[in-house]
């Protein structure tokens, strides 16, 4: 059973468990991975996508981790703004990069998608917008953060623009559903029927789980660095004073 | 057996690969430098610190 999240708020709590969590996720993602591709090339083509539909599983979990990434973001820096907690703001600040990654990946792969069935490398439709205006609010947080000596100040300022993004979430979200998208709808949560093909489940929701765990490895290295920059950064300062 | 054959599609398959796989191996390797450099700093700065006390 993992610890729950007041647990790792002790930042020395918060070392000893990620030394051994950062791995075993990363090992994890590298079996799910490992078993997804193989099933990813064992499906047979979709009967009207063609082998496109292989991309179908490298593009979506992309997809799902820009957004439950930017949902952790929001969280975290809620958390930094109301409770000041300095390892929520090294949680927030170290996801950011990562959800750029992964929306940036949805968007390119999905465009790799679009042209040979849409015709179309790229329309203005409401979840293709909203998704680069996720990758927009990423973007921008990263330089809000970079562009502000005052730690503090960054953090206060890039918690605020986070929380703000939050908006974006539903509207990426529902946008198949409240506006008429060339995007196709949710072919995960379609009902019985509807959706996705069952043969294409296995490969999907593996390499869904293999993105999920990557991250989750990921996100634990990048937040012990912030936690070993803080440290670095509060050491220089005190030998800059004596 | 794997199909591995995408055509008529492979212009746009292979690419979506290879694009993911680039994208994880800069995430793997900034995340790896980024942790591994404060943390080597951090210790020179905690050596430091005991060699003045």
């Amino acid at each position: 059973m993992l610890p729950a999240p007041a647990f790792l708020a002790n930042p020395e709590r918060f070392m000893a468990f990620s030394r051994w969590a950062a791995p075993l996720f990363g090992a994890l993602a590298v079996v799910l991975a490992t078993a997804g591709l193989w099933l990813t090339f064992q499906v047979p083509e979709d009967y009207q996508q063609g082998d496109t539909v292989r991309i179908l599983f490298i593009h979506a979990p992309a997809a799902q981790l820009g957004l439950f990434v930017y949902a952790c973001l929001g969280v975290a820096s809620f958390l930094a703004l109301v409770f000041r907690h300095v390892l929520a703001d090294a949680a927030a600040r170290a996801a950011a990069p990562l959800g750029a990654a992964f929306t940036l990946l949805a968007l390119v792969t999905g465009s790799l998608w679009g042209q040979p069935m849409w015709g179309t490398w790229w329309v203005w439709d409401a979840r293709l917008t909203s998704v680069l205006i996720l990758f927009l609010f990423y973007v921008a947080y990263m330089a809000l953060r970079a562009s502000l000596d005052d730690e503090a100040k960054a953090a206060r300022a890039g918690a605020i623009l986070a929380m703000v993004g939050l908006i974006n979430l539903p509207i990426v979200y529902f946008s198949v559903e409240w506006w008429n998208t060339l995007h196709q709808g949710s072919s995960t949560f379609a009902g019985e029927g509807k959706g996705l093909a069952p043969v294409y489940r296995p490969p999907f929701y593996l390499m869904s789980l293999a993105y999920m765990s990557a991250f989750g490895s990921l996100w634990l290295v990048r937040i012990r660095g912030e936690v070993w920059r803080r440290r670095a950064e509060a050491a220089a300062l005190r030998a800059a004073r004596a | 057996m794997l199909d591995l054959d995408a055509s008529p599609y492979a212009a746009f398959v292979w690419p979506a690969f290879a694009i993911t796989a680039l994208v994880f191996a800069w995430m793997v390797a900034s995340s790896l430098a980024h942790a591994r450099r404060w943390k080597r700093k951090a210790l020179e700065g905690d050596r430091q610190r005991s060699e003045r006390t």
